[in-house]
């Protein structure tokens, strides 16, 4: 064996595949959905795991992935809000609905559900069955059957409370065609309710600012929303705004479709307790998470009747059309009241609540 | 909703900018004092729809912006202390100090806590006793008073654990400061209408009238600026230079009775420094003797010496308003959100962020 041949196995054993930066730690901004998170899948996740071209590489919500003849829907989600209890629901109806909504967004019909809890020692068995019956509540009502779950406890201080993971498969009807990368030039953009509302739920509980009497999580199923909305028109791309808020799933399916979007500031439906709390912490609702709204694009033909669609379903009530997809360089722009338009850029990591 | 909807009318807001462009007969500069304000400008265009005589220059009314970096430094130290909690606002902790910032004193095992009054800070300290419990008391005179209340509450419940960093900052100091600074371009004020509601405008009166320069105490939502910018240039137009209030549904000449005595019993005028700009005479508070046992500087003597600032950033030209933030070499290339080298692009009333969350890119000088 030549010297040469020696080194080169040395550098095949050592060199890590990505030059990450030494000494750079995990921040909590690479968990906002935000700039940061793109980077961590960009930098360490795509390059470590994913081939090109394959189904992780598409960066969809959901995989879709074939088997026996059927395209599955296939997705997994964790869950480590706190407080793990905040106005209108818990981490538990969160856990369901996330992976619920997930697999919705590529047009799937959810089946079946797992879960796992990671548990602090400590916690109340109390908030625990609080928690597992509000999951059996959202099972029931996304019509979705929880089929095989895990549990492991941690000592005090390993966890906050609790932790749920759930993943999800579902089925994708035959013909249905949904992806980020669809949207056209013409599309119309539909978001389907008022935004923020489950972001600043938990902010204000986490801070104790004393509104929350006027604020509840958005928390819900998308499922029947999705249909009625496929039912009556050709939606081509959905995805539910939650890390990171509407501007940030603007971006991310600008991006993914190479075209540009434009949205009305006025036409944004935020709710006035939502409004006031958001003015109060210096907040911009455009990128406060939700948990039961999404945005779908739309052939323009078909706004009208998708819209009236949604807004006959109870999660789709106060649906609005906020603007289109146009030619462009892969960008949000955001008329404001004033007639100016201005860029809706990514955020780096999560807002921080202004001193005053 | 009620207070708010009504100040960004764009009806009204057009006919103000109608009535601007109809009295204003040659070029003004002016000056909006308040990072808050500065961000409904560049947010709302509000900049680029006015005349081009009008020209705004942005304040240093950026409290994260001007926290000088030994003060930084010292919150990360600490952060960093096993026996202390550090409580803060949000904003304060991605503001770049010598080495690292709070976030990354944070990922290291510090304990800090993001709060959202100096009341939760006192909470914090009353759970936990065996530990000093530090809240950042940065602001301007807005957020003296409950900074103010926090301390008096210590005292009286015996919380002997809780302490503030005191980094407070006042206005009428800092703008007489950027008047007389060689090269100031300031001809008129846009004064912060909410540090007014607690000290009114009486401090504010002597400066407009030594100076010359009008000074109208103005809020936050669009009508508001274009209201206060209306006023100025007609003060200007006329020869003017009063105090005049826009933002009469907050602000009145004494301001807020009860606010004014808690901050003056707990707290003292002192010399302080703005990061970028230097040490201001009587620009500051501090805690009285009576109250200095509260002193968090005193219970953890600083350490070692601040690293210089970045030699390209140009926040402190950008805080005096001689310098807009996209002319600095730096702007949405090296210096970003993510990896700021100044504060200003920081915070959420940052001008340097206004200017990069409004898609302003770097203006280049041709030559």
């Amino acid at each position: 064996m030549s010297g040469a041949a020696g080194e080169r196995a040395t550098d095949f054993v050592l060199r890590c595949p990505v030059p990450l930066p030494p000494g750079a730690t995990v921040l909590l901004g690479h968990g906002s959905g935000g700039k940061l998170t793109q980077g961590l899948i960009r930098d360490v996740f795509v390059p470590i795991l994913a081939d090109a071209g394959s189904e992780l590489a598409r960066l969809g919500d959901a995989a879709v992935v074939e088997a026996g003849g059927q395209r599955l829907a296939f997705t997994t989600d964790a869950f480590v809000v706190t407080p793990a209890f905040f106005p209108g629901s818990n981490i538990g109806e969160l856990a369901v609905n996330g992976t619920v909504n997930d697999l919705a967004m590529m047009g799937a019909t959810p089946l079946f559900l797992s879960a796992a809890l990671i548990l602090e020692e400590g916690l109340p068995l109390e908030d625990l069955g609080l928690v597992v019956t509000a999951m059996a509540r959202a099972c029931e009502r996304a019509g979705v059957a929880l089929v095989t779950g895990d549990t492991k406890v941690v000592e005090r201080g390993s966890a906050d409370g609790l932790f749920v993971i759930t993943s999800g498969v579902g089925l994708v009807p035959e013909g249905v065609q949904i992806g980020p990368e669809r949207a056209r030039p013409g599309d119309r953009i539909l978001v389907s309710g008022p935004v923020a509302s489950h972001g600043v739920a938990v902010m204000s509980r986490r801070a104790g600012i004393g509104f929350e009497g006027a604020l509840a999580s958005d928390t819900q199923p998308l499922t029947d929303l999705v249909r009625a909305m496929m039912a009556a028109g050709d939606v081509r791309v959905l995805r539910d705004a939650t890390r990171g808020g509407l501007a940030s799933v603007l971006n991310e399916l600008a991006e993914a479709s190479g075209v540009s979007m434009l949205a009305d500031e006025a036409a944004i439906p935020v709710l006035p307790p939502v409004r006031a709390a958001c003015e109060m912490l210096g907040l911009d609702p455009l990128y406060v998470a939700n948990e039961g709204v999404c945005v779908a694009i739309v052939a323009a033909d078909d706004a009208e009747a998708a819209l009236a669609a949604a807004r006959a379903t109870p999660a789709g009530s106060d649906a609005a059309l906020v603007g289109e997809v146009v030619e462009g360089p892969p960008r949000v722009g955001l008329r404001t009241g004033l007639g100016t338009t201005r860029p809706l850029i990514m955020l780096a990591g999560d807002q921080l609540p202004r001193i005053c | 909703m009620r207070f708010v909807d009504e100040y960004r009318d764009d009806r009204i807001a057009r006919a103000l900018l109608e009535d601007i462009g109809r009295i204003v007969t040659r070029p003004w500069t002016l000056m909006e004092v308040c990072g808050g304000q500065t961000h409904t400008l560049i947010r709302q265009g509000i900049d680029e729809l006015l005349p081009a005589q009008v020209e705004l220059v942005h304040g240093p009314g950026c409290p994260v912006c001007v926290t000088p970096l030994a003060l930084i430094d010292e919150a990360i130290q600490v952060a960093k202390c096993p026996d202390a909690i550090l409580c803060s606002f949000g904003d304060m902790l991605r503001v770049p100090g010598s080495s690292e910032d709070l976030f990354m004193a944070r990922a290291a095992g510090g304990d800090v806590r993001v709060v959202y009054s100096p009341l939760d800070a006192l909470e914090v300290a009353r759970r936990n006793p065996d530990k000093t419990v530090v809240f950042f008391a940065v602001g301007f005179e807005t957020t003296a008073p409950a900074n103010a209340m926090a301390v008096k509450q210590a005292r009286q419940l015996g919380i002997d654990n809780f302490a503030l960093l005191v980094a407070h900052v006042l206005v009428p100091p800092a703008i007489m400061a950027i008047l007389v600074s060689p090269g100031n371009r300031v001809q008129g004020f846009l004064a912060p209408g909410h540090v007014c509601a607690i000290e009114g405008w009486r401090d504010y009166e002597p400066i407009a009238r030594d100076f010359g320069v009008p000074i109208v105490v103005t809020g936050f939502e669009p009508v508001d600026l274009l209201e206060g910018i209306r006023m100025a240039v007609a003060q200007l137009e006329e020869g003017r230079a009063d105090v005049e209030n826009q933002y009469v549904r907050a602000v009145v000449r004494d301001g807020n009775a009860a606010a004014r005595a808690v901050v003056a019993e707990v707290f003292e005028p002192c010399d302080r420094a703005w990061r970028g700009i230097g040490v201001i005479p009587n620009s500051g508070l501090r805690l009285r003797e009576a109250y200095r046992a509260h002193d968090a500087e005193l219970r953890f003597p600083h350490e070692g010496t601040p690293a210089s600032e970045s030699e390209v950033c140009i926040a402190g030209e950008v805080l005096r308003g001689r310098r807009k933030p996209h002319e600095c070499p730096a702007f949405s290339t090296l210096c970003t959100p993510e990896s700021p080298l100044g504060a200003p692009m920081v915070s959420s009333e940052g001008a340097c962020a206004a200017y990069f969350l409004a898609g302003r890119r770097r203006e280049e000088v041709s030559a």
